[in-house]
């Protein structure tokens, strides 16, 4: 059984559907990217997993039924989302970010847990007390990533963490992310434009087009399929 | 020298005054980013209620914990019946909306308790002392602690609880909070209860010291609260209350000293905030909003 | 096909304008003084509230103060008729003028001071006004309350018609507020129009295309008061009076913004029909709860209802017209629109993903 199961997902903003029924999966310490350009439903898909926008379908995590449940009750069952331009709380410090991450959690470790993660971002670590929304869009990311992380979600969706970064921060960001899925067997879904960093990390893949799934494979057949490659490899 | 720090002393008797509704204000604005222009009438009518209450044979001070419960009760209905549907509208509508709900409760409180002024009894013993030439009132002294006792209280709900934290998360970011497991509706309530509790608490030891409580009561105030949370900041509970205190020893000082400006003392007041935000557009104690265009 | 459109939305607006206008023509000869006077008010509310508009609608700067321009204009007119045998007619440019200088002296500081401790440092300009006028005037028994001798209030001698006061204060009312209504409508359309609104929807970007900043921020709190002084003017002729305790004060201030969003903020013709709504709907709420036609046992007497009542309907227009009655009617003259389309939109480009 697979800890994400969706079939035929619909979602729209009002009268405007944007997702016209689509199935896929995430297996238990998988990445699995979706790939597609803009308009197509990436971003939809992942607000419909969350809560945030109308859905019809069956989203099933770990089991339970999550279709349509509202956003809180999708981050207390174990499912933390990555917004696209990072979510930060901007006038809350970075240090007020990550505790907040850890909302849902009851345990005592939560303090052990930010050690670990100001040990793996230090820039974060040296930034701790200020505001979070005065920093750059590379540390806003490793930020929002953290903070997902601090409520030790058994899945990670991910909205275009490459947007507006730099080449160099988005490989750096990449790696870190392929390290945490080794490392902790945390789930990703990842959604991206740019294709190349995140098929490498994932283990298989789906390609969106105007709100339905037109490929789907193991990275490497993703990566070796021409027309993916000439639509979102750049070659 | 005395005739200074008497009018030092009325200065503080009445910021307290401003500073105990502007906390109110503040705490509403922290945690939803709404100016509630209804936060003096939402007052007036729990003092109401607790007047009611004594009129029912309760002791002052159980009045006003019972009423400060059902304030609670009643702000966060507000906020689930009137404010919620406008929770994505442009912030003049909110001020309409806040409006609205200024003139319908004002209407609602002469409706129900009649226009008589009506006699609020203090929750302490009457006292006044006598300190070098300086009257002291136990007027001032209960609400210069209550008001400490608030600050430190709304403080550290803030700034070092979970709860306070979700309270700013969602003010900030609602979204996000939302996403992180936070239930911004519940923070929201939470938000108007908690200052339809303050300000209730405020009415009820401000109304005994004046003339008498009628529908009028908290107008004057309210503007004076908000010029006091616009000197100290909006988003500072401490500004509130240093802000109040300046508005208030401001202007008891103008009154004393500056006979030319006679009648039109709020003039300093006003002036006062105007040049503090010319040099400090956040005011005293605000916080710039830090944001990488 | 959308050239078509447009003009056929200007043909009908032309008619129906010509319509409104003939019946506002008609309508002092056939009721009462009473009646005349109110919709005169309606009238310089909604001069008052244009005016606010281009200040809070078109240039994002929020005053609920205005009743101090208006309380300058009608102060500034009442007292040269009253004390210096002006004719009410002359005094109005000079009420105007005066209003725009003092404009200006606020609007200068409010360059530094943003959203909300604007708004309330505006409201300090509300409650400071009653107390000058009772500091620096001398009116009726030494307060500060100003009368004009009832003569002032008739039309001058070369008014043909033999009109009576209202009349005469409707049909000025009306030809001023078609003058300014115009002024407001050339401003909007005009590069000025266009600066305001730049330098509402983001400062920075507008000085990038030359915008002057300072300029573009004061003239438009300037013009505001402007406009709201001419309105205070007018006052004067259907009052007779000049009052501070009820013009400078917050609650008119207020009234005036309520005015402005429930007529639709940034829109030519919605501050005068707010202007009407708030004058019509606080007389109308006063009357109803005076002498209800229902519910009369629980309602009749209790004037205090009818604050009660508008403030109910303050936010349930605003639940369902958040935009203003214009913005509203836009909508629905869009959704109309929209509907007539056969073909879908295609998805993809207007759609994120």
């Amino acid at each position: 059984m697979s800890l994400l199961e969706v079939r035929t997902l619909r979602a729209g903003y009002g009268p405007v559907e944007v997702l016209r029924g689509i199935d896929f999966h995430v297996d238990e310490g998988e990445v699995v990217v979706i790939l597609g350009a803009n308009g197509s439903g990436k971003t939809t898909t992942l607000r419909a997993l969350s809560g945030m926008v109308e859905t019809s379908g069956e989203v099933e995590f770990d089991g339970n039924p999550i279709a349509g449940a509202r956003p809180e009750h999708v981050a207390r069952a174990g499912v933390a989302h990555v917004p696209q331009g990072r979510g930060t709380v901007t006038d809350l410090t970075v240090e007020e970010n990550l505790r907040l991450g850890a909302y849902t959690r009851r345990d005592k470790e939560v303090g052990a847990d930010l050690e670990r993660w100001y040990a793996m971002f230090p820039r974060l670590a040296e930034r701790r007390q200020q505001q979070a929304g005065g920093m750059s869009g590379g540390e806003q990311q490793m930020l929002a990533i953290a903070r997902a992380m601090m409520a030790r979600p058994r899945l990670v969706l991910l909205d275009e963490p490459s947007l507006g970064l730099a080449p160099i921060i988005t490989q750096g960001l990449f790696r870190t992310l392929g390290e945490m899925n080794r490392d902790l067997g945390t789930s990703m879904l990842v959604v991206e434009q740019n294709a190349t960093l995140a098929l490498a990390i994932a283990s298989r893949g789906y390609v969106l087009e105007t709100g339905e799934i037109v490929v789907e494979g193991t990275a490497a057949d993703l990566a070796g399929n021409d027309d993916v490659r000439k639509a979102y490899l750049g070659i | 020298m005395t005739v200074f720090l008497s009018q030092i002393m009325n200065g503080i008797q009445n910021g307290v005054i401003y500073a105990s509704l502007g906390l109110a204000i503040v705490l509403i604005f922290r945690t939803t980013g709404i100016l509630n222009f209804a936060q003096g009438e939402m007052a007036l009518f729990s003092t109401y209620v607790t007047w009611e209450l004594t009129r029912l044979g309760l002791p002052v001070w159980l009045a006003i914990i019972v009423s400060m419960t059902l304030a609670f009760i009643g702000g966060a209905l507000i906020e689930r019946i009137v404010i919620r549907p406008f929770e994505q509208s442009s912030p003049l509508v909110l001020v309409i909306v806040t409006i609205g709900l200024f003139l319908a409760f004002n209407a609602l409180a002469q409706l129900f308790f009649g226009v008589e002024a009506k006699a609020l009894p203090r929750a302490y013993p009457d006292r006044n002392w006598l300190l070098g030439g300086v009257s002291l009132r136990s007027d001032t002294l209960v609400l210069i602690a209550v008001l400490a006792v608030e600050c430190l209280l709304l403080w550290a709900l803030l700034q070092r609880t979970k709860v306070g934290l979700a309270l700013r998360a969602v003010a900030s970011n609602a979204d996000s909070a939302r996403l992180l497991g936070v239930s911004a509706a519940t923070m929201l309530m939470l938000g108007w209860g908690l200052a339809a509790a303050l300000g209730c608490l405020a009415g009820a030891l401000v109304v005994p010291t004046t003339s008498g409580l009628t529908a009028g009561s908290m107008q004057g105030i309210l503007v004076f609260a908000f010029a006091g949370v616009a000197l100290g900041g909006f988003d500072s509970p401490i500004g509130a209350v240093v802000g109040g205190l300046i508005i208030g020893i401001a202007d008891a000082l103008t009154r004393q000293y500056v006979p030319a400006l006679a009648g039109i003392e709020i003039i300093v007041p006003f002036g006062l905030i105007l040049v503090v935000l010319l040099l400090r557009p956040q005011g005293l104690f605000g916080h710039v909003k830090v944001e990488r265009v | 096909m959308a050239e078509r459109a447009r003009r056929q939305r200007l043909i009908i607006g032309t008619v129906v304008g010509l319509v409104v206008l003939a019946y506002l023509i008609w309508f002092p000869q056939q009721h009462a003084p009473a009646d005349v006077r109110l919709w005169t008010m309606a009238i310089y509310f909604g001069i008052a509230a244009m005016g606010l508009n281009l200040l809070t609608g078109y240039n994002g700067q929020v005053s609920i103060g205005h009743g101090a321009f208006f309380g300058i204009g009608a102060y500034t007119t009442a007292i040269l008729v009253s004390d210096h045998g002006w004719s009410l007619l002359a005094t109005l440019p000079v009420a105007a003028a005066l209003a725009f200088v003092v404009g200006v002296a606020v609007g200068i500081p409010a360059l530094r001071v943003k959203g909300l401790y604007l708004a309330l440092v505006t409201l300090g300009l509300a409650v400071v006004f009653p107390d000058l006028t009772k500091k620096f005037v001398r009116g009726v028994g030494g307060t500060n309350l100003v009368r004009v001798p009832s003569a002032s209030l008739r039309p001058p001698d070369w008014m043909p018609g033999g009109l009576q006061p209202d009349q005469w204060g409707f049909y000025l009312a009306l030809v001023i507020s078609l003058g300014l209504l115009f002024g407001v409508w050339c401003i909007v359309r005009g590069r000025f129009g266009r600066a305001l609104i730049a330098v509402r929807d983001h400062e920075a970007a507008a000085t990038t295309v030359g915008v002057d900043l300072a300029r573009t921020k004061v003239l438009a709190f300037a013009l505001s008061a402007l406009y709201a002084g001419v309105a205070g003017a007018l006052s004067v002729q259907v009052t007779g009076i000049a009052n501070a305790e009820k013009i400078g004060t917050f609650n008119l201030s207020i009234l005036f913004l309520v005015a402005v969003v429930i007529g639709g903020t940034a829109t030519v013709f919605g501050p005068l029909i707010g202007g009407f709504l708030v004058v019509m709907i606080q007389d109308r709420t006063t009357q109803f709860v005076a002498d209800p036609p229902f519910l009369s046992g629980f309602l009749s007497g209790k004037e205090v209802l009818s604050p009660a009542i508008f403030g109910i309907m303050l936010i349930v227009l605003m639940y369902f017209l958040p935009d203003g009655i214009v913005g509203g009617f836009r909508r629905l003259l869009h959704r109309i629109a929209t509907r007539r389309r056969s073909t879908p939109e295609p998805l993809g480009a207007s759609v994120g993903s």
